[in-house]
């Protein structure tokens, strides 16, 4: 595998999770509890997608097939996908989706930190500007697990079911694999594995304050970031966000 | 035609208004980042605000008809994240203008010094996002009108 060839499938993996992650979020648009939680999942959307447009854009270079951020966004079936499975899965009810975004965004923080000194001065803009938006939206997402963890027996009770569920899918996060070994040898990405213990204190500290507790079990829901298996739940997302370029090829406004 | 020089194209580009913010303009916004002619081609610089704001794309639409209804016929237009943008950009005027158009400009501490329009400090959070990625909502406590605070990044 070239550098130029581990360096696509890295942006894919990058421009992938904030791609789905971001279209699951905007799904709230326009249903959620209160209208500033509204703007606010809309808007946490909206980073997401912006920051997919310059991961995907620069990938499409990478590539140089002359394909676009939205030729990759809109023209891949669910195998090509290389997002962890984390990010495509369904919202369940605003806990889920808050909990589900907060153990993203601890994540997130993480990576792009390290991205900033990245070899590769494309990656490292590109972390730099995510890097100030995902500041924001851990803030939120993990005061928001605080408060809901921390809150009624109604919604403790919903965030602890929220853990428990989604946590057999942090550990895909930190995988590595050839595409990894060849990121780290060129300085472009650090090893995922050494993001652990940085996670591992972030969360730990955010759910004993919510009063929440992280499940026994070690195992590892994964083959997302790979491609080799995702979750039947990608493929229904996909239909609703590629249909119109599916029915109507190449539509512009 | 003859190159007209940039402090000129820069006094355009502060007539040319933010079109989500119309009160400020693109140079007080501070996402102009340079202007430089390279031979008889003007080239301009920006940055964005966040990376998935909308108005992106009509803010350099906005930019290009402005110095085309100057006269300016070779033009290039500049993306640059690099370093990314940050409030500290914002200037006093703009600063000013947004305080007097009822936005509370970004603060370091993280949220208003005082409520736009009746100058108390007594005030609450109600959201960390508001109307465009660039603003959180805020309430004053006294006189009880809503508010947007420009977020400090």
């Amino acid at each position: 595998m070239t550098r130029d060839e581990a360096l696509f499938e890295f942006l894919l993996r990058m421009g992938d999770n904030t791609l789905i992650l971001g279209h699951r979020v905007s799904e709230w648009c326009g249903h959620s509890p209160v209208l500033e939680e509204d703007i606010a999942l809309a808007n946490t959307a909206l980073d997401m997608i912006g920051q997919t447009q310059l991961w995907l854009g620069l990938a499409g270079e990478v590539e140089g097939k002359g394909r676009s951020a939205d030729d990759l966004a809109f023209r891949r079936d669910a195998w090509d996908f290389r997002n962890v499975l984390l990010c495509e899965l369904p919202n369940g009810d605003f806990g889920q989706t808050l909990m589900r975004q907060f153990l993203y965004d601890a994540w997130s923080l993480g990576m792009l930190d390290r991205l900033k000194t990245s070899s590769e001065a494309r990656v490292a803009e590109i972390a730099e500007k995510a890097l100030k938006e995902v500041t924001y939206h851990l803030e939120r997402s993990g005061d928001t697990v605080i408060g809901l963890g921390d809150g009624t027996e109604e919604s403790h009770t919903r965030m602890q079911k929220a853990l428990d569920y989604l946590w057999p899918y942090v550990g895909e996060m930190f995988e590595k694999d050839k595409v990894d070994e060849v990121m780290i040898a060129a300085g472009i990405a650090p090893d995922p594995a050494d993001l652990r213990p940085r996670y591992d204190e972030t969360v730990s500290r955010v759910f004993a304050e919510a009063t929440l507790t992280i499940p026994d079990g070690s195992y590892v829901h994964k083959g997302g970031r790979t491609g080799r298996m995702h979750t039947e739940h990608l493929g229904h997302l996909l239909t609703s966000m590629q249909w119109l370029q599916r029915a109507y090829p190449g539509a512009a406004w | 035609m003859t190159r007209p020089a940039t402090d000129q194209v820069w006094k355009w580009l502060a007539e040319v208004p933010d079109p989500e913010i119309p009160a400020i303009s693109l140079v007080d916004l501070g996402i102009i980042r340079d202007v430089a002619w390279q031979g008889d081609t003007l080239t301009v610089t920006i940055t964005p605000t966040y990376s998935g704001c909308p108005a992106t794309s009509v803010i350099a639409m906005d930019v290009e008809a402005a110095l085309r209804a100057h006269g300016i016929e070779k033009l290039e237009l500049k993306r640059q994240l690099s370093p990314a943008w940050t409030t500290d950009w914002l200037t006093e005027q703009g600063r000013a203008k947004l305080e007097a158009y009822g936005i509370a400009p970004p603060q370091p501490a993280g949220g208003p010094s005082r409520c736009p329009q009746c100058q108390s400090t007594n005030l609450e959070r109600i959201s960390q996002f508001g109307s465009t990625p660039c603003k959180a909502t805020w309430r004053c406590r006294d006189c009880l009108e809503p508010f947007d605070y420009f977020k400090c990044i």
